[in-house]
């Protein structure tokens, strides 16, 4: 099944967005779009602002300048039951899983269902994650702790975490960093199919050129805190520009 | 213009660090009494701090008690005052000792732990995504984790001085045959309400000095698991300071009444 993407709505518009720590520029008017449906890959060197980039979209960081419009909200106007709301919208993958060390896998993904204050009866709660297991691949784990599984597992579960809300967006930072290579094709491959079973749209942010060439509707690649260009992996890769060839070698 | 020369890098820093915790106290009182409160949090912190410092603290406090007694013994008897012991002990313990004593150990054990727990979660990112989840990572981690160590420490100095006690008890009886009853008959002969109150109501301020820097140096840790390591200890470092810093706070304002 194709994807329909649909280059008219935007479900993310970042614009102009600055952003320093002390006297280190890392966002420096940085311009762009998510459209619906799709899936853009932001590319980037390591410390080049990735994740800055994205939890200013998610408002775990607070620009310094510019906006960020996240479903037709700008996030600066939001108040934090705004926030929250548009937070059970957008899921968040991150980079090192996040996964509370103290609770079960059942406890960690029941926790956005129960913090959020969405009305669930115990039944409707068990059944969401089952469900969230099940699209992972995962139901067998449900009463282990994450430190009993392997760092693939992890991520999936993680994944499930993100899903259980059944965001309309969902933002990847490095899903496939410090995995081996056969489970970083099963990451990708779980992340396709839950855009494709979910209809989300998505940002992934990788120096994973595999993640790129197999994910990518879309690749925009960040350097010195702008977005130096963007098009399909094909017309990048052809790039002959001293500053995009590398990410292609 | 005068032109001074620049602060020391440690002295710069010391103030930094100092601004910082006292916005970080500011921000939990501010926090702390606005809803929404994290009742089940808390009460489980409450559990998993007693149920953790408990065995430790119970065991010192007994044998701070017994040896206590049997040091001070041949002195006493020197002098021939050795039943003035249950009462010298007594008092040692409940108005200075117990606390101290209780509230060192746990800095030792809780302050590290919040600290480690706090600075992993801050580290793997646990922090942020409890905050996108709908949760208030300052209420639902600092505010119960400080509220709960501020509760807790004067029930677990209560139950130390008791055990204290008994231990010199114990130590009374290696020498002489006292019973139970004229043991604690002598200790209540000499303590006041006035030993026993200010004494307890320091060990919530231990309690929270312990909670609230367990707290803030691990929300405040940095990157990497070096960062965890080094929040957990200076937790315990700043922490014990802190005890005997409003310890001699509380034997002035004591003998201001
Ligand atoms: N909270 C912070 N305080 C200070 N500096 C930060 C903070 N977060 C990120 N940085 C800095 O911003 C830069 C980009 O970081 P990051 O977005 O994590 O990089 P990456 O592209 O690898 O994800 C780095 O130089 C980092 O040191
Ligand atoms: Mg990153």
């Amino acid at each position: 099944m194709k994807k329909q993407t649909d280059s008219a709505v935007a479900v993310i518009q970042i614009h102009d967005l600055c952003k320093s720590f002390g006297t280190n520029q890392v966002l420096d008017h940085f311009n762009l779009e998510l459209h619906q449906g799709e899936s853009l890959v932001v590319l980037g060197r390591s410390g080049s602002g990735k994740s800055v980039l994205i939890k200013c979209i998610i408002g775990l960081i607070e620009p310094d300048r510019g906006s960020v419009e996240v479903l037709g909200q700008n996030v600066k106007d939001l108040d934090h039951v705004g926030l929250d709301k548009m937070r059970t919208q957008v899921g968040f993958l991150f980079q090192s899983n996040a996964l509370y060390d103290s609770m079960t896998v059942r406890e960690n993904l029941e926790f956005p269902l129960r913090r959020h204050s969405i009305n669930l009866s115990q039944e409707e709660v068990n059944k969401l994650v089952m469900e969230a297991l099940e699209s992972v691949g995962l139901e067998h784990t449900v009463d282990l702790m994450p430190a009993e599984l392997s760092g693939g597992m992890r991520k999936r579960i993680a994944l499930a975490r993100t899903l259980i809300l059944k965001p309309a967006i969902i933002l990847y930072d490095e899903p496939t960093t410090g995995l081996d290579a056969i489970t970083s094709l099963e990451i990708i491959a779980l992340m396709k199919s839950i855009n494709e079973r979910y209809q989300t749209s998505s940002i992934i942010i990788t120096h994973d050129m595999k993640c790129v060439q197999l994910a990518a509707d879309r690749v925009a690649i960040l350097i010195d805190g702008k977005c130096y260009a963007e098009g399909t992996y094909d017309t990048l890769r052809q790039s002959t520009d001293e500053k995009i060839h590398p990410f292609f070698q | 213009m005068l032109h001074l020369p620049p602060l020391p890098e440690s002295t710069r820093l010391f103030l930094r660090d100092t601004g910082e915790m006292s916005r970080f106290i500011g921000r939990f009182f501010v926090e702390g009494l606005r809803p929404r409160y994290e009742v089940a949090e808390f009460i489980h912190q409450c559990f998993v701090i007693g149920y953790k410092s408990l065995p430790l603290i119970a065991l010192t406090a007994f044998i701070i008690g017994l040896v206590l007694t049997m040091q001070l013994h041949p002195t006493m008897v020197f002098y021939g005052i050795e039943a003035q012991i249950p009462a010298m002990v007594g008092i040692a313990i409940i108005r200075e000792i117990g606390p101290i004593l209780t509230a060192l150990i746990f800095a030792g054990k809780i302050g590290s732990s919040i600290g480690a727990e706090l600075g992993s979660m801050k580290v793997t990112e646990q922090i942020d995504a409890m905050e996108v989840s709908g949760t208030n990572p300052f209420k639902y981690l600092v505010v119960t984790r400080t509220f709960a160590a501020m509760l807790t420490l004067p029930f677990l100095v209560i139950i130390a001085d008791a055990i204290s006690l008994y231990g010199s008890y114990l130590g009374v009886n290696i020498y002489e045959n006292l019973s139970f009853h004229l043991f604690y008959e002598k200790i209540l002969d000499y303590l006041f309400f006035m030993d026993i109150l200010p004494a307890f109501i320091k060990t919530f301020f231990f309690g929270f000095a312990v909670g609230i820097i367990g707290c803030f140096k691990g929300y405040y840790s940095n990157k990497g698991t070096e960062g965890v390591g080094r929040s957990a200890n200076s937790a315990v470092v700043v922490s014990s300071v802190a005890i005997f810093i409003l310890d001699l706070i509380a034997v002035q304002v004591t003998d201001l009444l």
